[in-house]
């Protein structure tokens, strides 16, 4: 018979999202997460190399059915993200609170902005090659055209501050043209990442196509950015000194490093992140009787 | 007696609710006409009548337009472009989740089969709200300038081959760029439309954005007229469009228009057969070949054409022609009796221009409007049959040697709107769409729709295109 | 047409119409679409059941499997004797004998696999023996498969040829040709593959071993469908079709028919032209047959395993 109590919560645990799935770091670690004020937040996943390994793994797996989807699929796909990112506006707006002591004005803003943000990013699936590409006037009987083609799995570190919206930005453009990602989230502040993982796995977005790890950037950065089989590296979350490792690391396959000066994350951004992440393939065709 | 009878599948029209009488969608609230009367909407395939419809007069009109106008200056131009987005995002998703009662209530007014309005119509229109909402916080990389602004009030006339995707086609370009609408459906089709007033209510769009006038030609010469209007959008006949045409150099109205076509279907000898005959068949027989892009006539590569007529007439004999509503009909009614008409006169003209009739046996049933699919076998470039759109499932069978000699007799036509072309050599493709002088060829495929894709016309078969990136063209101040 | 060497076998095959894969999978899934009810569903129903080529073709069969499925073959469904028989059981050729025994006096076919299945891997000798020995164990129906690996290399003569030989050595059983389609890959070399095969004497042409993914397919039965209808047209003998491997539903199995009433014709909607390579897909018709009599969604409890 309960009595005067309060009401114990069940507290959420924070696992690893790869290949549509949660699991715990096979290392079997853990770290604490603290708000703003140096509380206990939870236990989050401390991930390894080998979850790195296996993230990217699932990537490359669900690369072929994610950039082979029509780009209208995969906006209808990036707008239902969207959709569920709304209906879970409270708790996220709640942890993004926690988590940078933000008042709940600026936290809703933020979070509004991220799911807005999610929005644009769906509407340039279908257009993308549109504003890309091009049919181009060579000089002879030869059809020519350029079309903009997903460079492959993207390891991406998300920035340190703004867990949500920054988060949010560099991930949905690597995905929206057919792109496969491994993330991981801010050292600090993860938590919004995984739930966002949460909302990723119940909107129709094939496994594998976003994996999140969370643990410590200096630890698991360097082996994504040496990995032989990863496409392109977004280093937004490292600063200068690692950024520079990272980059030296990346040239032994020559990936695509993405580099940029990121500064406000509210404000609409530019191309450049989707279109570090397209290869331009074009084709020639006689054309004759 | 066939072996294996399709028992009927009827489609239950119980989810679609048509109102008995409906009024005119106005600054977002439905309301009645002042100068207008009411009349009646039909079901083509029974005669049945749907419902009553207010045929605006032009105070009616000039009513939209002055509530297009205040929603134009008052919220809909100086709303944030990703705000606007999101009503047009919230449209699409509206419209998938209604889709089946909007197939239902199309097949219903239109005389369409449900399949092609389930399975064509209603997803289109769906994703070309979609696609379009995506474009209104992205106008800077359209290619239009780092700023393009929008017109101002669009006046929109659509026909009734396709009610609710002609209806997307023109209000979801027009939307993401900044403009607002006053949308005039056909006659014979205008409930898709209603509902879509409810839809913009359903989706809580700002008042007097969307404004729909139903009503014959008078309400849209009104409409197209009224001096508060920045736009015109028409579809339709060539013979309106260039009234329609006349009336905008004289008041400098810019205009679009898509109008009429008597496509090409060129069937080359190296075509993949079975392939090319479900492309003719498709080209002229989907939607009751009530279509501007029809591929209505059949120029096939002499050599080969007694065995594509052979694979032809025996796919034919596969048509099924009935109620709409049957999940397993092919071919619908004809939307009017002054349609049927139309196309009863003109392949009666073929007969006496000396071609042969050709149509598979068939059950016609005895209310509604009913043609059976029909081939012309010997029609050339003289006959008239050759020539006239008649807007109809009549196929004009024509036989060309050459390539030179197909790109020829495909051009050789005041129309200009679309070609197929079919051949497993890709050099030939490429070579034949690059001399084709229509604004969309469609090589082993056709009547293949898409809002990413541009369509519109050469020639006679009107300016400007709907869809893709060039469709916003249409509805920016550029 | 007697062409027998390779060029002219490559000529005549290599001069069919192509295929356009993207029109040829539209025109399939719009016959997907058609939608059969009542009465015309229980009529689809009885027919596909007897067109059932009810199988087992496991390492880990033996001859209680075998008299299993037989049983199950000649009453599919105890509670209701009105269900019809299928068409044919299909097991290995050391088998073939206890299957021969268990239908007899049924009308059930015995279809014995043979020529190496399902890789077809090995000589033409020990091939036509396989093919003996099923013949020999009494069954009257047999299914080889073809050569795809002379098939792709381009050896159109040894792959008609074998089928030549295979059919001789039949004797008066009739003869399927499995073409493999999962590994031809192309719907042009499905063309060729089912033109080949009728052309060397093939009385059925089937789609897979059931072994290989994707195994059959709408569309590809589409393109064999076609074919037999212009091979029948050209040279005025009729060859059956068999779709084999993945075929589950009854949705499934009405959709093949609608597909042969389209494609072939009327006239390949019977068990003598027309058959499925299943198994579970059996016990999903005979659910359908029942709720369609009881009107309540059954249950797998109340139908036997074979």
């Amino acid at each position: 018979m309960p009595d005067s109590g309060a009401r114990i919560a069940v507290r959420k645990t924070y696992k690893l999202y790869i290949g549509g799935a949660f699991p715990r770091s096979e290392s079997g670690r853990s770290y604490v997460v603290t708000d703003h004020r140096g509380g206990f937040l939870a236990n989050a996943a401390l991930a390894s190399r080998k979850d790195a390994r296996d993230a990217v793994a699932a990537a490359r797996k669900a690369l072929p059915g994610w950039s082979g989807a029509t780009a209208y699929n995969r906006g209808q796909v990036l707008y239902r993200v969207a959709e569920l990112m709304e209906g879970r506006r409270g708790q996220f707006v709640a942890e993004v609170r926690a988590a940078e002591g933000l008042s709940a004005a600026k936290a809703e803003t933020f979070v509004d902005f991220a799911i807005d943000r999610w929005v644009w990013y769906a509407g340039w699936s279908d257009k993308i090659a549109q504003v890309h590409g091009s049919s181009n006037p060579v000089a002879g009987p030869y059809f020519n055209f350029s079309l903009p083609e997903p460079t492959g799995v993207v390891a991406v570190l998300a920035p340190e501050r703004a867990p949500l919206l920054g988060f949010v930005s560099v991930v949905a453009p690597a995905i929206v043209s057919g792109n496969t990602v491994v993330v991981v989230a801010s050292e600090r502040h993860p938590l919004p990442a995984v739930s966002l993982s949460e909302v990723l796995a119940t909107s129709d977005v094939p496994g594998g196509v976003v994996n999140v790890l969370t643990g410590r950037l200096a630890e698991i950065a360097p082996w994504l950015a040496s990995h032989m089989d990863v496409n392109a590296i977004d280093l937004a979350g490292a600063d200068d000194a690692l950024a520079d490792d990272l980059a030296v690391a990346a040239t032994e396959n020559l990936k695509r490093v993405v580099r940029l000066a990121d500064g406000d994350w509210s404000r609409t951004p530019s191309l450049d992140r989707m279109l570090a992440y397209l290869e331009t393939k074009t084709v020639w065709h006689p054309a004759g009787t | 007696m066939p072996k294996f009878e399709y028992a009927p599948a009827p489609e239950s029209r119980s989810i679609a609710s048509i109102a008995e009488s409906y009024g005119l969608f106005i600054d977002g609230k439905f309301t009645d006409t002042v100068d207008g009367r009411m009349f009646k909407t039909i079901s083509p395939a029974s005669e049945e009548v749907l419902a009553e419809v207010t045929e605006a007069g032009p105070a009616d009109v000039d009513r939209a337009v002055t509530a297009a106008r205040r929603a134009y200056e008052g919220t809909w131009a100086a709303m944030p472009p990703a705000q606007r987005s999101k009503y047009l995002f919230r449209i699409a998703r509206i419209i998938s989740e209604r889709a089946r009662e909007l197939a239902v209530l199309e097949s219903l007014d239109n005389g369409k089969p449900i399949r092609e309005s389930r399975d064509v119509d209603i997803p289109l229109v769906a994703a070309h709200f979609f696609y379009y909402a995506g474009w209104a916080d992205k106008l800077e990389y359209a290619g239009y300038g780092p700023s393009p602004k929008p017109l101002g009030v669009a006046g929109q006339v659509i026909p009734w081959n396709f009610p609710m995707l002609m209806l997307a086609w023109k209000i979801a370009p027009a939307l993401a760029c900044g403009n607002t609408v006053v949308l005039k459906p056909a006659e014979t089709t205008p409930l898709t439309a209603l509902a879509f007033a409810e839809i913009c209510q359903q989706a809580d769009l700002p008042p007097g954005v969307v404004n729909i006038v139903t009503g014959a030609g008078d309400t849209g010469r009104a409409l197209v007229e009224h001096p508060g209007i920045d736009k015109v959008a028409f579809t339709g006949s060539t013979e309106v469009g260039k009234q329609i045409a006349k009336a905008c150099a004289l008041s400098r109205k810019k205009n679009t228009l898509e109008l009429g076509g008597k496509a090409a279907n060129i069937v080359f000898d190296d075509a993949p057969v079975d392939q090319a005959v479900e492309g003719i068949v498709n080209g002229i027989f989907f939607n009751q070949g009530h279509v501007c892009c029809a591929g209505s006539r059949l120029l096939v590569q002499e050599s080969i054409e007694p065995t594509v007529i052979d694979a032809l007439k025996r796919r034919m004999t596969q048509l099924r022609i009935g109620d709409p509503l049957d999940k397993n009909t092919d071919i619908g009614a004809i939307n009017s009796a002054a349609q049927l008409a139309k196309i009863r006169e003109l392949s009666k003209v073929g007969e006496e221009e000396g071609a042969a009739r050709w149509s598979p046996q068939c059950t016609l049933p005895a209310h509604g409007f009913w043609f059976p699919p029909t081939i012309f076998t010997g029609v050339s470039q003289a006959h008239r049959i050759a020539r006239e759109e008649i807007f109809g499932p009549v196929l004009s069978v024509l036989t060309f040697r050459t390539p030179e000699e197909a790109i020829q007799k495909a051009n050789n036509t005041p129309y200009g709107l679309s070609a197929g072309v079919w051949t497993e050599k890709g050099s030939l493709i490429l070579w034949m769409a690059a001399r084709l002088r229509a604004g969309v060829v469609w090589a082993n495929t056709f009547n293949r729709f898409d809002p990413a894709s541009p369509f519109g016309g050469y020639k006679e078969s009107g300016y400007g295109r709907e869809g893709g990136r060039h469709g916003l063209e249409a509805y920016l101040d550029a | 047409m007697t062409a027998t060497t390779t060029t002219d076998l490559r000529t005549f095959l290599h001069g069919l119409p192509g295929v356009d894969r993207v029109g040829a999978e539209a025109r399939a899934a719009m016959l997907a679409s058609r939608s059969i009810k009542t009465t015309a569903k229980q009529w689809a129903i009885d027919l596909a059941i007897s067109m059932i080529d009810l199988t087992t073709l496991e390492g880990q069969d033996t001859p209680g499997k075998v008299r299993a499925l037989c049983a199950k073959a000649k009453l599919p469904d105890p509670a209701d004797p009105t269900a019809p028989k299928v068409a044919a059981v299909c097991v290995y050729p050391d088998l073939a004998h206890v299957a021969v025994q268990a239908v007899k006096g049924t009308g059930i076919h015995v279809a014995s696999v043979a020529t190496a299945f399902p890789s077809g891997r090995s000589s033409l000798d020990v091939k036509l023996a396989d093919v003996k020995f099923a013949v020999a164990a009494g069954a009257d129906e047999v299914d080889m498969v073809i050569d795809r690996g002379a098939f792709l290399a381009g050896n159109y003569t040894l792959v008609h040829d074998e089928i030549a030989a295979v059919k001789e050595a039949c004797g008066q059983a009739h003869l399927k040709v499995i073409l493999e389609t999962g590994e031809l890959a192309t719907y042009d070399n499905v063309r060729r593959a089912s033109w080949l095969a009728m052309l060397a004497g093939a009385d059925f042409i089937k789609t897979s071993t059931g072994k290989v993914s994707p195994a059959a397919t709408l569309p590809v039965t589409m393109i064999m469908l076609e074919a037999v209808r212009d091979f029948r047209e050209t040279h005025g003998r009729q060859v059956g079709v068999k779709p084999a491997g993945g075929i589950r539903t009854s949705k499934d199995a009405i959709r093949y028919l609608v597909l042969v009433n389209e494609t072939a014709g009327e006239d390949w909607l019977d068990p003598d032209w027309f058959r499925i390579g299943a198994s579970s897909l059996l016990n999903d018709l005979l659910m359908q047959r029942t709720k369609i009599k009881t009107g309540r969604y059954e249950g797998p409890d109340y139908f036997t395993l074979d």
